[in-house]
């Protein structure tokens, strides 16, 4: 019994013949496919001939990666706490978040749609993973997959509804396919009771699934 | 407002806010951006969104071309899906490019 893998423990009672070892997980970085290839070769030539270099390439991914829908939430609240504000991000998105220090794309353009009483805003890109990465950063996994693109503009209330969100006949469901220029930022409806809470607290209402339209903010406590 | 909006200052949209359209049923080659789930139908032009690159040209590194005029055209989701199951009053919005769009004034 020299393989100590026969000594580990399992959850289950589950012996292996001697000398069997488990499947290994593939890593998920171990493919080194065609557009994988062709994007290093383009890089190191790109950094050779001095149009950029591999340590501004580096802070690019570390700007990008430090995007978060926190900064979407913080959109929202500030438009929650302030009419004015609300009046501009609706009627110049772009704008607005600059005016709040945000860095926006230059080659789309924001489009905020704001979620009532009587109307419920999802967010869905059939053909890709289309998502406002200036703001919000990276779309989750499920976004890009098949099957909430393809299901979202379909059935749309079957797709909230898994998701925890059961909404009632009288509000209407507007789905937004951003197949083209235009990037989606779902305003939230301002949760009830939430009269004395900060700016600050507000925005920690306000998680990435809301700003997409799978989920609206909810008071602490309440359900 | 926007800086994707280029030369709009000679331009017209074609379309305004309200206007009844239907989207060109072609099955035409190459990087489209007009969902197949629409083509055909109509719809009504909920904004002028601005001027963009077209994006069937943009695909195959052309970028000389005229910008065109991008709209957000609002279905219903009956009207796309016979055997939607949720209200009547339920839509779906889809940007479609001006050259992709038509009047509607039939009674369709």
């Amino acid at each position: 019994m020299s393989d100590h893998h026969d000594h580990h423990d399992h959850d289950q009672d589950h012996a292996h013949p001697p000398g069997y070892r488990h499947p290994l997980q593939p890593d998920a970085d171990d493919t080194l496919t065609y557009p994988r290839r062709l994007e290093i070769a383009v890089r190191e030539l790109l950094i050779e001939k001095g149009i950029f270099t591999a340590e501004e390439v580096r802070a690019g991914i570390e700007e990008m990666d430090g995007r978060t829908p926190e900064n979407g939430a913080r959109v929202v609240a500030r438009a929650w706490a302030d009419p004015e504000f609300k009046q501009e991000l609706l009627a110049n998105p772009g704008r607005a978040c600059e005016s709040l220090g945000y860095v926006m794309d230059t080659t789309t353009q924001l489009a905020v749609v704001e979620n009532t009483p009587q109307v419920h805003n999802v967010i869905v890109c059939t053909l890709c993973s289309c998502y406002p990465r200036a703001l919000l950063g990276m779309p989750p996994t499920w976004y890009k997959s098949l099957a909430y693109r393809r299901r979202t503009v379909r059935e749309p209330r079957a797709v909230l509804k898994e998701f925890g969100l059961e909404l009632p006949d009288d509000v209407t469901v507007r789905v937004h396919d951003s197949n083209a220029d235009l990037r989606y930022l779902v305003l939230p409806l301002r949760p009830e009771g939430t009269t004395d809470m900060t700016e600050a607290e507000l925005a920690g209402l306000v998680t990435r699934d809301c700003l997409v339209g799978v989920a609206v903010p909810r008071k602490p406590g309440s359900k | 407002m926007s800086r994707a909006q280029g030369a709009s200052a000679v331009k017209q949209p074609a379309y305004s806010p309200g206007d009844r359209v239907r989207v060109l049923k072609v099955d035409a080659p190459g990087h489209i951006r007009t969902p197949y789930y629409v083509r055909g139908l109509e719809g009504e032009v909920e904004r002028f969104v601005g001027y963009f690159r077209n994006p069937e040209e943009l695909a195959y590194g052309r970028y000389q071309g005229e910008k065109r005029a991008l709209y957000r055209v609002r279905f219903l989701q009956t009207q796309i899906w016979p055997d939607y199951t949720g209200p009547r009053q339920d839509t779906l919005d889809v940007e479609i490019y001006e050259h992709w769009l038509e009047n509607a004034r039939s009674g369709a």
